[in-house]
Order: structure tokens, then sequence, then C-alpha cells
């Protein structure tokens, strides 16, 4: 689904990515940890399409098409999603005007009609009630006055409505007290399915006993320096980043 | 003595000596002023009306056509659930007015109110009304208007809407002259919408109303300003607020006119009142909008509260500037201002300027103002969501709009704003 082959970008001149090749399959899920700086968050702007991301090398095959020649919003039309580490407060735009535009644009794309309205509120009843997602939050304004924890579950909400084949996760877990991460993390299992898969960025391993990959990867200094099973998520745990720091620093000329 | 000022035809016509006292004073006034501002005027220094008070503009009235109710139901501004005055040129049209029961409120042509203990009160009285010279120009040579009086406690059941119609046959001035009075403890809503009708040549509106909450009145005073782009305005609005009234005003421009000035200015002259003044203006092509605004708190423990906003496209000016006079009576004022502005277009402009004076000092006031373009972390968002970028820069707009015609409590006059302005906003936005 996601061929990821030797992407190298900059933001400002700045190298952040260095190499980083990754190939991702329907019905999987990968974590990519790494400690802080390491490009986990530029890798999902990268993809996502950030315009202050700037691809120097490498290629990003998405479903047979090239996704670096797509805007953001093709990419998600083609089914990229990106669940925001800081989703954006949109006074005066309504949730469920927003969602309804961003379902019928998804629809206009790929030839369809517009949704009808019963057909479009009946789903979006169906999927608060899947994603235990508060009602009252739907009428106001996109995220504002949301808390933290709102926030994340109104992404996850979205990423509900709009079914994606791909769903990238930033941090979703950051901010998120005990209770929100569980319902956060059982809503992205019910998503789950043979034809979609996820990628999910995070720091810590807590996550990932709710929702459980299938491959980890770790991200230090913009390339992936050691991929494995769930198993290395619990290593990771118990001893920190530091000792995979020491290995690179053993195989790698100093910079 | 006739002075000869700004080069202006009709002016020089005029006799003074012939117009009776009141005019004939705020003539001289307006003569004092130095006639028409020019730019070297402090407050209109970025707002040049010679240029359109030129090419033979003329203050006499054409023949008026009688208006039919089908060329009322095509101007599309007619609001559901509202008693309506029908005004041509400025002058009343009782054929097509439904008026409010005249148990509850006084409706006259204003050249028929001279006689009215309240017109007697406070025509002309408004405080720094002989410091415009527009208004006092307005007040020397008026035709007519709308006088409106509510008897104490009224609580007039439907709001007036004010439909203002123009209609010319040559480059013309039409001056109308409104006053409303708001009896104690009454409540009001009054709504003002105009359109062309025929236009034959350009029309300039020079309108002045005075308007007056009494004791523990209510007003809520909308002005929704369309109009297609041979017309340009010239708004006064004076209003005078006595203790515990409320005064509401909402200003939408949302018309082509070529130049809209609006002046703004409440007087607070007594304790506890409360003042809110909403404003929403888009400018496109080469318009100029001009809001000024002064509040004078002039007594103790009143609290206002200003929020304005724009939107600029092409090349297009706006104009904000908002006083807020505190005087030294005026203790334990609470002032509130907001001005926010959204520049779409690298050639259009916008000069905006809060002006704070106080002289009490234990009051809480408040200014800001903001000049940016559409969020880029808001936009991205929407694409991120599959959203193309000229649909999502229309919605951030309309969020940005929508967030003053929210605070709009008659729901028929905010979906009709809003329809007008998502019109609007269609047209120009993405060009």
């Amino acid at each position: 689904m996601l061929n990821i082959k030797n992407l190298h970008a900059a933001v400002e001149g700045n190298a952040i990515l260095k190499g980083i090749n990754l190939n991702v399959k329907a019905g999987e899920v990968h974590a990519i940890m790494g400690p802080n700086g390491s490009g986990k968050s530029s890798l999902a702007s990268v993809l996502a399409g950030r315009e202050a991301y700037e691809v120097t090398e490498g290629s990003v095959d998405f479903d047979g098409k090239n996704l670096l020649d797509m805007s953001p919003e093709v990419r998600a039309r083609e089914g990229l999603f990106l669940a925001f580490q800081y989703p954006v407060e949109i006074p005066g735009v309504s949730n469920i005007n927003f969602l309804k535009t961003a379902v019928n644009e998804i629809r206009a794309y790929h030839g369809q009609p517009p949704m009808p309205a019963k057909a479009f509120l009946d789903m979006l009843k169906a999927k608060q009630k899947l994603m235990e997602f508060d009602a009252n939050l739907m009428n106001r304004s996109l995220n504002e006055g949301f808390s933290g924890g709102e926030k994340k579950r109104n992404d996850i909400f979205q990423m509900a409505m709009l079914e994606p084949k791909l769903a990238i996760m930033d941090e979703t877990d950051s901010g998120l007290d005990i209770d929100a991460l569980r319902v956060v993390s059982a809503g992205v299992n019910k998503l789950r399915s043979k034809d979609n898969a996820f990628i999910i960025i995070t720091h810590y391993q807590r996550l990932l006993e709710y929702i459980v990959p299938d491959f980890v990867h770790v991200l230090y200094n913009g390339r992936i320096v050691k991929s494995g099973t769930k198993e290395l998520a619990l290593e990771l745990e118990e001893k920190g980043y530091d000792w995979l720091k020491e290995d690179i620093r053993l195989e790698e000329p100093v910079q | 003595m006739t002075t000869i000022v700004n080069n202006i035809s009709f002016l020089e016509q005029i006799d003074q000596a012939q117009l009776p006292g009141e005019r004939r004073i705020a003539l001289e006034r307006f003569h004092q002023l130095g006639g028409f501002p020019t730019v070297k005027t402090e407050d209109w220094k970025y707002t040049n009306v010679i240029p359109f008070l030129r090419n033979g503009i003329s203050i006499d009235l054409p023949a008026a056509p009688a208006v039919t109710a089908a060329q009322l139901e095509a101007t599309g501004l007619l609001l559901p659930d509202t008693y309506r005055l029908v005004l041509l040129n400025g002058v009343f049209q009782p054929q097509l007015s439904e008026l409010p029961p005249a148990s509850q409120v006084t409706v006259r042509k204003m050249s028929e109110a001279t006689e009215e203990a309240a017109f007697k009160q406070y025509f002309n009285k408004s405080k720094r009304l002989d410091e415009y010279h527009f208004a006092l120009l307005n007040t020397a040579l008026f035709n007519d208007g709308i006088f409106i009086e509510t008897k104490a406690k009224a609580q007039v059941e439907h709001p007036i809407h004010i439909i203002h119609l123009y209609h010319n046959t040559h480059n013309l001035l039409v001056q109308p002259r409104h006053l409303w009075v708001v009896q104690e403890n009454a409540s009001l809503h009054i709504i003002e919408s105009a359109a062309g009708l025929n236009l034959g040549d350009t029309v300039f509106v020079n309108s002045v109303v005075e308007a007056v909450t009494a004791q523990r009145a209510q007003l809520s005073h909308y002005q929704v300003q369309t109009g297609g782009s041979q017309t340009r305005n010239i708004n006064q609005t004076l209003v005078q607020q006595h203790g515990k009234s409320l005064y509401n005003n909402y200003t939408f421009t949302l018309s082509e006119a070529d130049l809209v000035r609006n002046n703004l200015n409440v007087s607070l002259d007594d304790e506890r009142t409360e003042t809110h003044l909403y404003g929403f203006y888009i400018a496109s092509g080469t318009q100029l909008i001009d809001n000024h605004t002064s509040i004078d708190h002039r007594m103790p423990n009143c609290e206002s509260n200003e929020l304005y906003r724009g939107v600029l496209m092409d090349k297009a000016t706006g104009v904000f500037n908002g006083k807020i006079y505190v005087h030294e009576d005026a203790q334990k004022t609470n002032a509130f201002q907001q001005n926010n502005n959204l520049v779409i277009s690298p050639e259009a402009n916008i000069y905006t300027k809060p002006q704070l004076e106080i002289f009490a000092d234990d009051v809480k006031c408040s200014h800001g103002t903001t000049i940016g373009q559409v969020s880029e972390d808001a936009l991205f968002y929407l694409k991120a969501r599959g959203i193309g970028d000229a649909q999502a820069r229309s919605m951030l707009v309309k969020a940005f709009a929508f967030d003053i015609t929210a605070q709009v409590k008659i729901p028929a006059v905010r979906k009709q704003v809003e329809q007008i302005a998502t019109r609007y906003l269609a047209a120009t936005v993405n060009n």
C-alpha cells in the first residue's frame, strides 16, 4: 500500500529525514518510535504534504501512485489520513458542516454524487456510537474549546467517517489520560481491517498495549535504525533509547 | 455671507440667508469647519470624498415614481414577521408600509413630526453633531425621513424594518434625516436595509439617524448595508443613552458601493448603560469602506463592547477608527474593543486605529487590532481532510465573518445577512 524508498526531506535547508525506507501492506499496523527530535512527526508531515517540508530525495508510492506529486487534499481523497499531534481549533466552522464538506469533496473526487442528507446523518449517528463520540460536540465549532482529549477523539471520529486506506497517527496518545487513551485505542481497533493500514507514531510503549502493532521501527536522526515486532517496543520501554544510540555511534563514522 | 468651499457647484447655489434658523446655523458651522472634509482633515485622511461630489451633483430630487409592491418584493430584502416602513429618497411611502400598533409606537414623517414633544426635546440635540461635516450639511439641507417614538413600557412585538429605496435620473445627493426615541422601559428592534430602484446615475446618500434610549429602554439597531456600485453612502448614527439603557448596533457592509463611510457615535449620558457594537465589512474591487466609531463614557458604571471584522480583497481599502473616551467622571467603566481584518489580496489596504482616551483612573479598558491572512495551520487541517484549497479558504473566511453574524438575535436577519455575505464571498474570494 505504501512504499517509502530512501526518503530525504529538509525544512529551511536543514536535513530532517535522511533516507527512510518503509513498506506498509494492507492489514498491517506499524509503530514508529524514537526519541525527541528523531524525525517522527516530520515523517508524518511529509507524508501528509505539509508545505514547509521539502523532499530532497527518494520516492513514496501510495497504491501505485506517486504520493509526492499530490497536493494534501488529493492525498486525503486518495485515502491517506493524518491524525494530528495538535488538532487545530477553527472557530466558526461547525464540526458537522466540516465533515459533510470533507465527505462530499472526497466523493466528488471519486466521481460520486454528494451523499444525501439522511444517509449522512445516519452514518454520523452510527459512527458516533461506534467511536463513543459525544453528539453534543458535533454541533460546536471545529475543536473550539475542546479539551486535549476531545480534540484527539474528534480526529479519530473523523477517521471513522472518512474511512481512509492508510491512517497515520502522529503522537495521538500525547496529552491523553488513561480513559481517553482507552477510548481512542478501542476506536482504532474497531476500524482495523484487512483492507486498511495504520502507522502509529508514539513516544511510549503504553499506546501499543492497546493497539498492538505488527511491526515496530525505531527512528533516530532521520533514519530507521532498528525494526522488529512488538517485543521491540517492550525492550525500548525497559532500556530506553540510549543503548540504541550507543550501537549507532559504534556503527557510524562521526558526523 | 456665503463662503465658496471645495468648488462644488450645488453648494454655491444655496442662499444661506434664506434657510430657517437651525438649518442656517448648521450650514454656517459646516462652512466654519471648512466645508467638505479633505484628506487633510484628520478623520478623513484615508477617505477622499471630494471626487464623488463633483460631476454636477445636484440636491434637487427627481419626481418620484410610484413604487409597486412587485418592485419592493424584487429587492429581495423583505423579512418575515416585521413591521415595514418603506422610504423613497427619504420620503415615507405609506401605501407599501405596515405600521406597528399606534398604541405602542408613533410613526411620522420627519416633516410632520415637528410638533411632537420628543421631537422638540431631541431633534438636532445630539452631542458632537456639530463636529461632523456631513451631519451638519444634513441638518441644513435634509429633505425628510422617519420619526419613531415608542410609548413608555412598550414591548413592541415585531422589529420595525425600514427599507430605504433610492431613485434618480441624474447624479443626486439625497439627505434623509431620522429621529428614533425609545421611551422608558420600552424595547424596540429596528432593521435598516437599502436598495437602488432604476438608478439613472450615481446616488450619494448622506443620512443621519439620531437615536435616544430613555431610562431602562432597549434598542437593537441593525444596519444591513447593501446596494449596487452606483451608490455612495455616508451614514451618521448619533445615539444618546440614558441610565440603565441598552443599545446594540450591528453594521453589516455588504454592498458594492464605491464609498461607504459609517460614523457611529454613542454618548453614555447616565449610569449603568450597556452598549454593544458589532460590525462586519467586505470590500472588493476598488471599494472604500470606512467605519469610524466613538463611544463617550461620560458617567460611572457603564459598559461598552465593540467588535468589528473585515475582509479586504482585490484593490479595496478598509478604514477602521474606534475612539473610546472615558471622561473624568466615568469611574468603573468597562470598555472593550476589537478589530480584526483578513487581507486576502496583496493589493488591498486596511488602515486601522484604536484610540483610547482615558481621564478616569478606576476603569477597565482594552483594545486589540489584528491584520492577517487565513491561518496556514487551519488551511492545512482542512486540506488534510480532503477539502480543496478554494473551498477551504472560503470556509475560513466565512467562519471569520460568521462569528459576528452569530451575534444577531433575530434569526431571519441573521439568515439574510449570512446569505448575502455567502453570495458576496462566493463571487469574490477565490477570484
